[in-house]
């Protein structure tokens, strides 16, 4: 993956089969420590304090089809190569939370990507979740909250094809206007 | 928010509103695009892209668009799931923008399933 989108997508995804029904998702740009900093909580089901610690190997995973789980090790390593690291707090019946730093400007930290696309696809996918993208940039802050757009919506579905379209269009100004450096 | 208005989203309501008297609202076809950490390594994301893309260039309606988790068939992914009403699923398999922008021209809309980039029809079942 060599995107920072890609991951969150991964995550999120991850999140939506826990049996989430609301994903935070936050970014927030530091300047003066120099960090990216990524933040995904979710009300799913959580983890027990095992399957946590297992969580960041590569060679467990929760799913019997295939016998590797590669999407937090694969996070954490993108972290870990940018003085960064990733932290998991997590419960059963409580949700998880995973907060994952990178160093802003180092040379190795993957862009930000096609953040725009990776929402729209989230939303697609799962339009009964109710999904909200937060991200700081000093003072400035973008914010999305599907719970809002739904409200306006009424009868119309989130995952209409024009909608998409226009939260696509929406999170590319919205990161645009914060002048976002991910 | 940025530039998401209360007006832009009326506006939006509006055509559908629009656009859902003229038809019975019913959905022909399910896609299901396969959003697995392999998948998404692979490129799922940007067959999602060029599919989206295609359903709005095109006007369709009938269509929706969903994901799903990993199968267990990593190194064929990315794959996509077409479904139309009353047809056995088909699998794709290998698929990149191209190829899912094939798939929806001639398989979604005109009915002809892309045999060179078939896995596997019917549902996935244990025995």
């Amino acid at each position: 993956m060599r995107e920072l989108a890609l991951h969150i997508l991964d995550i999120a995804e991850n999140s939506t089969r826990a049996g989430a029904r609301r994903i935070e998702m936050g970014m927030e740009e530091d300047r003066e420590a120099d960090l990216l900093t990524l933040e995904i909580s979710d009300d799913g089901v959580g983890m027990d304090p095992e399957t946590m610690s297992k969580a960041l190997d590569p060679f467990y995973t929760t799913k019997k089809v295939r016998r590797v789980g590669l999407g937090l090790p694969m996070l954490a390593q993108a972290a870990e190569r940018t003085g960064g690291r990733l932290t998991l707090v997590s419960e059963p019946g409580r949700g998880t939370q995973l907060k994952v730093s990178f160093g802003l400007t180092h040379l190795d930290r993957q862009p930000l990507g096609d953040l725009p696309g990776v929402i729209a696809t989230l939303i697609a996918g799962n339009p009964d979740i109710a999904f909200t993208y937060r991200h700081r940039r000093g003072d400035r802050v973008f914010e999305l909250k599907t719970e809002e757009l739904k409200r306006e919506l009424g009868d119309v579905p989130i995952n209409h094809i024009e909608v998409l379209k226009y939260i696509r269009q929406s999170v590319k100004d919205g990161l645009h206007d914060i002048a976002s450096e991910a | 928010m940025a530039k998401i208005t209360i007006e832009d989203l009326k506006k939006i309501k509006e055509r559908v509103h629009a656009e859902t008297a003229l038809r019975d609202g019913r959905l022909r076809v399910k896609v299901t695009v396969h959003m697995g950490t392999c998948g998404i390594a692979s490129g799922a994301k940007e067959v999602m892209d060029a599919l989206l893309r295609e359903i709005e260039e095109a006007g369709v309606t009938d269509v929706a668009v969903t994901t799903s988790g990993c199968m267990g068939l990593c190194s064929r992914e990315p794959l996509v799931t077409v479904e139309v009403v009353n047809q056995e699923p088909i699998k794709y398999e290998y698929m990149n923008p191209n190829k899912m922008r094939q798939v929806f021209k001639r398989h979604i809309l005109e009915g002809e399933i892309q045999v060179p980039f078939v896995l596997a029809r019917g549902a996935e079942t244990q025995r």
